[in-house]
């Protein structure tokens, strides 16, 4: 696909609905267009990360590797996801490893590409803020959900259904 | 077991003996118990509970997880986490077993006609939004689309998976389960179940969700609803509180000016809201 096309691609993804056209215009110049096989992985934790994903299709799951335990699945993410602010934040590293569970397409966008143009153009750069900031603020209410462990304890559940 | 048991009572704070008919297995703690109604006139709304009665253990109040439509059987799905959970699940067919009941208003299925309606359940909060699941297919004309939500811990406590499979090859029927905790062959959804909001597209003045599962979970479900712009008026969580009698006399389950047994267990969000955040209720 040109680079050229990639802008409607941008503008329909669920992420970047409502930016300004002139933002997507700036934000093509860092997209490319990507492909992942079922169980490629799409970052792995330590690695650089230097970009990140906007996800058109398939299904991927973010894993976090333990010493000895193996793999832990801890979310699954789909089209109209966004994966990936480990490039906002230095020193640019994965944290965890992201991995196709089905053949998935991406639009890859270019972290140092972005980072230099949110240096010079700070409207681009809130409203990218904005919204990752919005995406990392549902993730952390879901990982603390998580951590409550709502249906594993003995007075959880229904507790009508508990005693 | 007891030999045999004088049958029914109408007063409701004396069990009616009724008998264990079936038992199956749901998954590595949880079952499903099918039980002779107490008489031939038994009946129950989608989202009432019944009280029951292992004898020489204790009473529990257990929602009804069956089909309205088919009122011969009572049904119940029990997770067994304590001793009366334990002792009611290791009944087996042909053992007596005491209830009370039918209990509670249950869910707004009436007032959901016409509209497309959002279930939302946790754990085993989903065995007391089957009967809804049951009602809406035997009347599926009268209401739109149906959409279930379901959370379970791993995919080892996902409940009624024969179930989900073929509820979710039915028109206009969306069926989207997650687990909190995916080992690395689980091919679905892992993540919290309001995570699922973002799967779907609602027509917030054409919906009614109703949500059950920890009161926690349930509150972050009702602002999902709130967020995709659906009233707080069609939005309903059947509560659970601390229920002995089961008819608004013992004051054991009251939640601010209610009381769960008799006002609920099914309230709208608009009228828990004052309530629900509330620390010391």
């Amino acid at each position: 696909m040109e680079v050229k096309d990639l802008a409607p691609v941008l503008e329909q993804h669920a992420f970047l609905a409502g930016l300004p056209k002139q933002h997507v215009d700036l934000l093509v110049g860092c997209a490319s267009n990507r492909k992942f096989d079922k169980g490629e992985y799409l970052c792995r934790q330590g690695e650089s990360a230097e970009v990140f994903y906007l996800l058109r299709d398939g299904i991927v799951a973010v894993e976090l590797y333990l010493p000895q335990k193996g793999g832990v699945r801890l979310e699954t993410l789909r089209e109209g996801d966004v994966l990936g602010w480990s490039w906002l934040v230095a020193p640019y590293t994965w944290h965890f490893d992201a991995r196709a569970v089905t053949p998935v397409r991406a639009i890859v966008l270019d972290g140092k590409c972005l980072r230099g143009k949110c240096q010079t153009d700070y409207e681009l750069g809130y409203h990218l803020f904005a919204r990752f900031a919005t995406i990392m603020e549902q993730r952390l209410e879901s990982a603390r959900l998580q951590l409550l462990d709502l249906y594993g304890g003995a007075k959880e559940v229904r507790s009508r259904d508990a005693r | 077991m007891l030999a045999e048991m004088p049958v029914i009572s109408r007063d409701p704070m004396q069990p009616a003996g009724c008998r264990v008919t079936h038992v199956k297995k749901e998954t590595h703690d949880t079952w499903t118990l099918d039980v002779t109604p107490p008489d031939k006139h038994w009946r129950f709304q989608p989202g009432q509970f019944s009280m029951l009665y292992v004898f020489g253990v204790g009473e529990l109040p257990i929602s009804i997880s069956g089909d309205p439509q088919h009122p011969s059987k009572q049904t119940y799905t029990v997770r067994a986490v304590g001793m009366a959970t334990r002792r009611l699940v290791s009944l087996k067919p042909k053992d007596w077993l005491g209830v009370r009941g039918p209990f509670g208003n249950g869910w707004p299925v009436e007032q959901a006609r016409g509209k497309d309606v959002v279930l939302v359940a946790g754990g085993i909060g989903l065995a007391p939004l089957r009967p809804v699941i049951y009602h809406i297919l035997a009347h599926r004309a009268d209401y739109g689309r149906l959409i279930l939500l379901y959370g379970a811990r791993s995919p080892r406590d996902i409940i009624y998976t024969a179930e989900l499979k073929a509820w979710a090859k039915l028109p206009q029927t969306e069926i989207l389960t997650t687990v909190d905790y995916g080992g690395l062959s689980w091919r679905g959804n892992v993540g919290v179940v309001t995570s699922l909001f973002r799967r779907i597209a609602l027509n917030p003045l054409r919906t009614v969700g109703m949500i059950c599962g920890p009161e926690i979970m349930m509150s972050y479900a009702a602002r999902e609803f709130e967020q995709k712009g659906v009233s707080r008026h069609d939005i309903y969580l059947s509560m659970e509180r601390n229920m002995k009698c089961g008819i608004g006399l013992c004051g054991h389950c009251q939640h601010g000016p209610n009381f769960v047994c008799k006002d609920g267990p099914v309230f709208t969000y608009s009228s828990l809201e004052r309530w629900i955040y509330k620390r010391e209720i």
